[in-house]
């Protein structure tokens, strides 16, 4: 029989909100455990929760970049459960009316078609803390537990189960990321937990109406997790039900080491979290004009900026894609075309060098050393003709190194390309001399030969020849 | 007429005038205090080492001529209110040893007044219960006859301004914890509106009901309170931003005209006699004052205690969750594991009331039971508050008895939750509709017993029912009597 796999995501996005939720307190990563904390962060009797509105705003920029609709009046509600690191014995979070709801993202996985998925719903919440264990932070023995996570701001965007494989959701949890951190709402580091995910995966026979059975799989929080945890997970249950077994309702965990997924808690065992309106908040009333003062603050997204990049700059699709990936990216091709530069060449410059560059040294395209007001520099010298495309290599690299402007280098080190077809000659005709042999093979029909003449040419003048003059001169003198 | 017997009025005047200081009149407070605390026991927790150093700045302040009205007064705190470094107990063994880092805001509003600090009163268990027979630090003895019960939950805070340990007291009202006790102890009891006062640092039981009020000697001290402590506070989200009214000016002496509501559904049978008459009393005395009365109906009454006890003990369910032992208060010790702890921390730092809440509550809640408990029981609170919407188009304020009767015996209701809850029944309607009433002596059973009046006024409306019970005050005598220790 053939399945077919049905997945949903509930991704957890960190806000990078200066101050927490709930209370003033930083949100800073990496502080001395429990040092950013307050009675309300705490927990502590007799403290109350105060909306930070700077998480609502992030909340509908969300929103309204996935094509949600926002809810006029929506409400905190109380999630309770005992955890060490849950320090009010509940977590406030939304149920019933949350901030987003009704949106949709459209995916492309490469050879397919565009497919649009469905977003339930985006809701508030804050973070628990965590625990430590042994001997860390200089704890002698047992767990402690860190507060200074507690009541940072979350949005959780959960999906429909609209995803058919693996490749969709990984698609899907990527543009997603691109939303989140073109907006400047999440720093998207997965590592330190900013952007994590579950996924709800479950099978069911081709053609099938009624989904089967899901899992919920925690801690997958990778791209490449996420492709190898819901491939495990698919796998596991399609032998399972192909053994005469059943699929049962459960949260499992995936192990990165094994790449498998292991129960973790069954239904039965399933936390009953009594939700209920908190009462020390009172209803979140978003008006139309918060709405609108909020849309028009909204940057221009990657898939608007991505078409635009193919019909102002006549950008490939491919090209335009990878120009997108991420806001910062994007505004320095921008800042290098609006000096003028040639986009295609702009283009060619940040997907090779710059981008080889950017992952040789581990830097971010933010902190390049290049900028582009340097590297339209560059390609101006090569456009003039002063050096050529590969002699421009070797001067990027300088650049990149020293910080150095292209001029001072090509001036500092003799770069300056030789047009001339005096010199040039001289060099040809001191070639041909010496390869008499070849030259009567070229001559007697072996055409591929001309490449050799060049590169013989072009490495006697150092790479500084103009290859076009060497080409032009060259084919003259070959022919006799 | 000794220092303790004083009126906040009374003695802010001496004070003003420097016929008394701070320091004496507090030393004298803490003397009362020492004398009869053995045979009442309102204080958890005394502070004199406190109340000496606030006495000392306030005659500093005193002398340099920036006197506020309570300035060098002698309070005390239901222990249900944060106090930065001195212990908060919440009445319970699960919080006695929690000592806070912070204070309540209503407590920081009545220090920028310069107030002293006598000490923590005794309540019962978060503020659950009728009696104060809930507390983990012992019961509460009624100034007027020590073999029964001040009333509760903010027993200690009524049985210390009777017993005239304290000029005034601050208490929490979920139920009627500041009225009831305030009825049976004879003194005044507001609680108002709820958003009026900050709950922030008021450790919580119920969130949508509680409510800050202060229990006084008279009704000019309760509204010199009430201008302390209201106010929007940006700490707490539902404390609700309208300007705070001069109360004290609102004490005009005039109820000429003003329309008082009757319930009919207060005046049931099995009323007890004493506490019938006294209405009968006060409505002739308002009558000869120029007060008209209107029969009103409250239809939903009936389900008031029911739709209390779902919602109150749905959110303490949840309220009492913080208390795991895990970052402060009581921690078991010898636990196996992670849900040992918090099994034996939980079971042996509450009581049985409190025990008792926190199920009904997470049975309410229930996934299954959502929807037939604590939903209905949102449901109903709505009814209830169109209810006082609807009366209140044609009424300025509703008359009703406090409690069913005055104060019962130490131990007669405490094994029987039902009956110990429904002495609430007159003022729970008032927390789930979410509007101010008070309390205000009306007469005194044939054993001697006080029996309080209850004036309902329209949300934010406590001007009009302080003037109305200042009114009364000033045509009896009820207020004067005092519990002989």
């Amino acid at each position: 029989m053939k399945y077919q796999p049905v997945i949903g995501l509930e991704v957890h996005v960190q806000l990078k909100t200066e101050s927490k939720i709930f209370c003033g307190c930083s949100t800073a990563f990496g502080s001395q455990p429990n040092s950013q904390t307050c009675p309300v962060c705490l927990g502590l009797p007799g403290a109350l929760p105060v909306l930070n509105k700077k998480v609502v705003e992030f909340a509908i920029k969300a929103g309204l970049s996935t094509n949600c609709s926002i809810t006029p009046r929506s409400i905190f509600a109380r999630k309770n459960y005992f955890y060490p690191d849950l320090p009010k014995g509940y977590q406030i979070s939304q149920f019933e009316d949350p901030v987003c709801q009704h949106g949709w993202l459209d995916i492309q996985v490469e050879g397919q078609e565009t497919k649009r998925i469905g977003i339930t719903r985006i809701h508030m919440e804050e973070d628990a803390g965590k625990l430590v264990h042994g001997d860390v932070s200089g704890l002698e023995e047992g767990s402690g537990v860190d507060l200074n996570r507690a009541c940072t701001p979350l949005l959780e965007v959960v999906s429909e189960p609209d995803l058919r494989s693996s490749d969709e959701a990984v698609a899907y949890l990527k543009q997603l990321h691109q939303i989140v951190t073109w907006l400047g709402i999440c720093d998207g580091n997965m590592e330190e937990g900013s952007f994590r995910c579950d996924a709800n995966v479950s099978v069911m026979p081709v053609g099938a109406e009624k989904l089967g059975t899901r899992a919920e799989i925690k801690n997958v929080n990778s791209f490449k997790f996420v492709k190898l945890a819901i491939e495990y997970e698919i796998q596991r249950q399609i032998d399972l039900i192909e053994d005469g077994g059943t699929v049962v309702q459960e949260t499992r965990l995936f192990d990165p080491n094994s790449g498998k997924t292991r129960s973790m808690r069954g239904k039965e065992e399933a936390h009953d979290y009594r939700y209920f309106p908190d009462p020390d908040l009172v209803p979140l009333v978003i008006d139309a004009d918060w709405i609108e003062r909020t849309r028009s603050g909204l940057p221009e997204l990657p898939e608007q900026r991505r078409q635009r990049f193919m019909t102002e700059w006549a950008l490939s699709a491919y090209d335009a894609d990878v120009l997108t990936a991420s806001r910062e990216l994007a505004d320095y091709f921008e800042s290098c075309v609006a000096l003028q530069a040639n986009a295609k060449a702009v283009s060619n410059w940040i997907m090779g060098e710059i981008t080889r560059s950017l992952n040789d040294s581990g830097t971010t395209i933010d902190s390049c050393p290049v900028t582009p007001r340097l590297l339209v520099e560059l390609l101006k010298l090569i456009e003039g003709g002063t050096i050529s495309g590969k002699i421009a290599k070797t001067v990027f690299d300088e650049m990149w190194r020293s910080g150095k402007q292209p001029s001072a280098i090509v001036q500092e080190q003799g770069l300056v390309q030789v047009s001339d077809s005096g010199a040039i000659e001289a060099i040809i005709d001191e070639i041909l001399a010496r390869e008499a042999g070849q030259v009567q093979e070229y001559r007697s029909g072996k055409d591929k030969l001309f490449g050799f003449f060049v590169g013989q040419v072009m490495k006697a003048s150092k790479g500084k020849a103009n290859p076009a003059v060497v080409n032009e001169l060259l084919l003259g003198k070959l022919k006799g | 007429m000794e220092l303790f017997d004083l009126s906040i009025r009374e003695l802010h005047s001496k004070l003003k005038s420097k016929e008394v200081s701070s320091v004496e009149a507090t030393g004298a407070m803490l003397a009362r205090i020492e004398s009869v605390e053995p045979q009442i026991g309102s204080f958890i927790t005394v502070t004199p080492g406190q109340a000496m150093a606030d006495a000392e700045a306030a005659d500093k302040r005193i002398a340099s001529g920036e006197m506020d009205l309570l300035t060098g007064i002698p309070l005390a705190l239901k222990d249900i209110f944060l106090t930065e470094g001195i212990r908060t107990t919440c009445g319970s063994r699960i919080l006695s040893n929690f000592v806070p880092p912070y204070s309540a805001t209503a407590y920081e509003k009545l220090k920028e007044q310069g107030v002293v600090l006598l000490g923590k009163l005794n309540q019962d268990e978060f503020a659950m219960g009728s009696s104060n027979e809930s507390s983990a630090f012992g019961m509460v003895r009624n100034p007027w006859d020590t073999t029964r019960i001040p009333g509760g939950s903010s027993g200690g805070s009524a049985s210390a301004v009777a017993a005239r340990q304290a000029t005034a007291t601050l208490g929490t009202d979920t139920g009627g914890s500041i009225r009831q006790p305030a009825s049976h102890c004879g003194c005044v009891g507001l609680k108002p509106t709820y958003g009026r006062v900050s709950r922030y640092g008021v450790i919580a039981y119920a969130s949508s009901l509680d409510q800050v009020g202060p229990l006084t000697r008279d009704v000019t001290d309760c509204a010199i309170m009430l201008g302390a402590l209201a106010g929007h506070d940006p700490k707490d989200s539902t404390s609700v931003n309208t300007p705070v009214p001069d109360y004290a000016a609102a004490l005009t002496g005039d109820v000429k005209g003003l329309r008082i509501g009757l319930p009919k559904e207060y005046f049931i049978e099995g009323l007890d006699p004493d506490v019938q008459t006294a209405m009968s009393q006060a409505i002739e005395t308002y009558r000869r004052m120029g007060a008209e009365f209107v029969d009103i109906s409250l239809p939903h009454t009936d389900y008031a205690v029911a739709t209390y006890y779902l919602i109150a003990t749905a959110e303490a369910s949840s309220n009492l969750a913080r208390y795991d032992g895990v970052r402060f208060g009581h921690r078991a010790e010898e636990a196996a594991n992670l849900l040992d702890m918090y099994v034996k921390s939980r079971s042996q730092g509450f009581g049985v009331e409190v025990k008792r809440r926190i199920m009904i509550g997470t049975y309410a809640l229930s996934s299954g039971y959502y929807d037939a408990y604590y939903v209905k029981a949102q449901k109903v609170r709505t009814l209830i508050m169109r209810d006082f919407i609807r009366a209140f188009e044609g009424v300025d304020v509703i008359l009703t008895p406090v409690a069913p009767t005055p104060a019962f015996k130490i131990g007669e209701k405490v094994n029987d939750p039902l009956q110990m809850y429904l002495s609430d029944i007159f003022t729970i309607p008032v927390n789930l509709a979410g509007t101010c009433a008070l309390s205000v002596p009306a007469g005194f059973s044939a054993d001697g017993l006080p029996i309080g009046l209850q004036l309902i006024g329209k949300p934010f409306g406590e001007e009009t029912i302080l003037r109305a019970a200042h009114a009364f005050e000033q045509a009896t005598e009820w207020h004067t009597r005092k519990a002989v220790i």
